[in-house]
């Protein structure tokens, strides 16, 4: 009898506390969109910052921010990919494999402040990029790299081994296989990895606050060596180091929300295509 | 022909494959290059600014200062040269703008007996300065090279280079400061991780819960909801969290405890804390879930229950699992920049208790990185700390690979 009681409280701390961590959730989205909601319209989205940043939009911000995502993507997604096949598909199991492992895990667990110092003094300083789009794109993009490799080792981990084989079987070569079998199927899971690590970069302040970000830059960038806005960190300014932080109390929470909004869709939008994609599966 | 060029073209394809697969590794390598090569020209430096020396009297019998001492010296903190290791007499402070504080007043007074003593164009500084050394035993005197001249009556004072244990256990950080910098990062070494302890101690009970619930208790149903909730709590930006706990969780924290300022180490915690959470239940859910169905059932048909399963059973077998999964938190804890730079209130002094500031080594890098001038002192100081994080991170990656390597070994 005592038994089953012991087992009754235990469950029940044990619902309390995984509660506590959805109240958390709840507690800090529902207050970034209650109070962010009201900021938000589209003179909000699509005008320049006025008066010392308490007025006005976050235009320059938000396509900054996009600037960021497009560069870093166009640099972590290509090599990213290649190089989850590579340990999938090519790598033998070995001491080399072991090692490429080690060191994309030992980079995904590198602080995003390491990757800011890293990018300041190699593609800031030694490269002379100055402060610009493409210093804080390959910044970013190396940060993302394991991202990406992570989740294409697990999209092409899923491909069923038969389908290989079968093509094998039909005669065809190792490239052919993985560019027309294991590509097509795994293509799907490896996108919705990808939208949820534009989600993460979208709001990494600490590797863009000395390659790329501006303080106040009320225009939009003309070529890749610019400076450009970007919204988390206009959130960090807006929020400790504006001109008049009370006053910017209101853009801190429109910015806080479209920060949020960003990651929400891209996580709404991965869910839906993993979803999707399951049912398709079983059909199959 | 054309087999020819798909052979050609399948072994490029190869060869790229081959170079964007070691391509983290070289980027690993990169990372340590740079960081270590602008951070270790830090040590065997001097820290006071190039051109300027320290003299004192000739009878002076203090051979050497080190940084610490110099910076208390001219705060007034260290009053006597005993404290310094010299005889019973206390300290005179000298810079070049108080150099009329040594004349007496008659000579203060008169304009014309300065300009005597100084000479029109400050030519005569140097016998001035050389006479109000010689004059004061207890003298110290921070003074431009220029300035000494070779009959100067005093004698230069050696100051200690900067090496990595001054670095590492010096207790005072003044990477700015007049007329030496201070690089001790004990306190933010001890402030990381007082910082991340704390954040764990309140999460990792937290998460644990969460992890066994979902993986063992929970519904189905319940748990497609637990699962999205906490990918979206892993999802938010470290600087919304920050956000929400500068306009939130301080506040709060000034209130209840009717503080003079709310940002303490206790909202850097709570902050970090509940980033950490999904960290640590995603690798313990893992962990729990890798237990063998047939240890569970034996476990039930000797008549245990599932919570005695859950606290026999499962967990010491998922125990090194769960390990993995504190450590890593703890690691995403130190690292951790944006939030905790904005909550914590950065006061670079060891923490004693929960609720005054503190300041972690991130959020230093990322506050002074932008005022630090590139190649200078304070720059290479940055470097040095991004250094030991960096150490850091690697340590706890290679933990977590030995004991997960070693739960495989343990599961086969």
């Amino acid at each position: 009898m005592t038994k089953s009681i012991n087992q009754q409280i235990a469950f029940w701390i044990l619902r309390i506390m995984s509660s506590l961590v959805v109240l958390f959730l709840v507690l800090i989205l529902g207050f970034i969109i209650s109070k962010g909601i009201g900021v938000i319209n589209w003179k909000f989205l699509t005008t320049m910052p006025e008066d010392g940043m308490t007025k006005g939009g976050i235009y320059p911000a938000i396509i900054g921010t996009f600037c960021l995502v497009g560069g870093s993507m166009l640099f972590a997604f290509p090599i990213g990919v290649m190089s989850g096949i590579f340990i999938h598909e090519y790598a033998p199991n070995g001491f080399f494999k072991r090692f490429v492992q080690l060191m994309t895990n030992n980079l995904a667990g590198v602080p995003s402040i390491v990757f800011g110092l890293f990018g300041m003094s190699l593609f800031v300083n030694k490269l002379h990029f100055g402060d610009s789009i493409i210093a804080g794109s390959l910044t970013l993009g190396l940060l993302v790299l394991p991202v990406v490799i992570r989740t294409t080792e697990e999209a092409l981990k899923s491909v069923n081994d038969s389908f290989r084989l079968a093509s094998y079987g039909l005669g065809a070569s190792k490239l052919q296989t993985i560019w027309r079998v294991v590509l097509p199927i795994a293509t799907p899971n490896i996108i919705t990895g990808l939208i949820l690590s534009i989600g993460r970069v979208s709001g990494e302040t600490a590797p863009i606050l000395f390659t790329v970000a501006a303080y106040y830059l009320p225009k939009l960038p003309t070529s890749m060596y610019d400076q450009v806005m970007a919204l988390p960190y206009h959130l960090y300014v807006l929020s400790t180091s504006g001109t008049d932080i009370k006053a910017s109390r209101d853009m801190a929470y429109g910015t806080a929300l479209v920060l949020v909004a960003i990651v929400l869709i891209a996580n709404l939008i991965a869910n839906a295509l993993r979803k999707f994609l399951s049912k398709k599966v079983k059909m199959n | 022909m054309k087999k020819i060029l798909s052979y050609i073209f399948g072994r490029i394809i190869t060869v790229l494959l081959y170079l964007s697969g070691s391509v983290t590794s070289i980027i690993v390598v990169l990372i340590v290059i740079f960081l270590f090569s602008e951070g270790s020209g830090l040590f065997g430096k001097k820290p006071t600014e190039e051109g300027f020396i320290m003299a004192v009297n000739k009878t002076n019998n203090v051979k050497h200062l080190d940084a610490e001492q110099i910076k208390l010296i001219f705060d007034g903190e260290i009053t006597n040269w005993k404290k310094v290791g010299g005889r019973n007499d206390s300290i005179i402070l000298f810079r070049m703008d108080n150099i009329t504080d040594f004349f007496t007043e008659e000579q203060r007074e008169n304009p014309d007996s300065v300009i005597k003593l100084l000479g029109e164009n400050y030519e005569r500084l140097p016998q001035c300065i050389s006479r109000v050394v010689e004059a004061n035993p207890g003298i110290i005197a921070f003074v431009g090279k220029k300035y000494i001249d070779k009959n100067f009556a005093g004698k230069e004072l050696k100051i200690d280079k900067i090496t990595i244990s001054d670095f590492l256990f010096g207790k005072l950080w003044f990477p700015t400061a007049h007329p030496v910098a201070v690089f001790g990062a004990l306190p933010l070494l001890l402030g990381t991780f007082w910082v991340s302890i704390f954040a764990i101690l309140f999460a990792l009970p937290l998460g644990l819960a969460t992890a066994i619930y979902m993986a063992e208790v929970a519904h189905p149903t319940v748990r497609n909801i637990l699962k999205p909730v906490i990918e979206l709590l892993a999802g938010i930006p470290s600087v919304v969290y920050g956000f929400f706990g500068l306009v939130v969780v301080v506040p709060f924290i000034q209130n209840t405890f009717n503080l003079p300022v709310g940002e303490t180490a206790l909202a850097g915690s709570i902050i970090l804390g509940i980033m950490a959470l999904p960290t640590i239940i995603t690798i313990s859910e893992d962990a729990i879930r890798t237990t063998p169905r047939s240890m569970k059932e034996a476990s039930l048909a000797l008549g245990a229950t599932h919570w005695q399963t859950i606290f026999k059973v499962i967990l010491p077998y998922s125990s090194s699992g769960i390990t993995a999964g504190a450590i890593l938190g703890i690691g995403r804890a130190i690292g951790e920049t944006m939030a905790v730079l904005m909550v914590t209130g950065n006061a670079a002094v060891i923490p004693h208790t929960l609720l005054e500031p503190v300041r972690t080594i991130p959020a230093t890098i990322a506050a002074e990185l932008g005022e630090a001038s590139q190649g200078g002192l304070h720059y290479e100081a940055l470097f040095t700390l991004g250094c030991i994080l960096f150490i850091i991170t690697m340590i706890v990656n290679l933990a977590v690979e030995i004991i997960s390597s070693r739960n495989k070994r343990v599961a086969s």
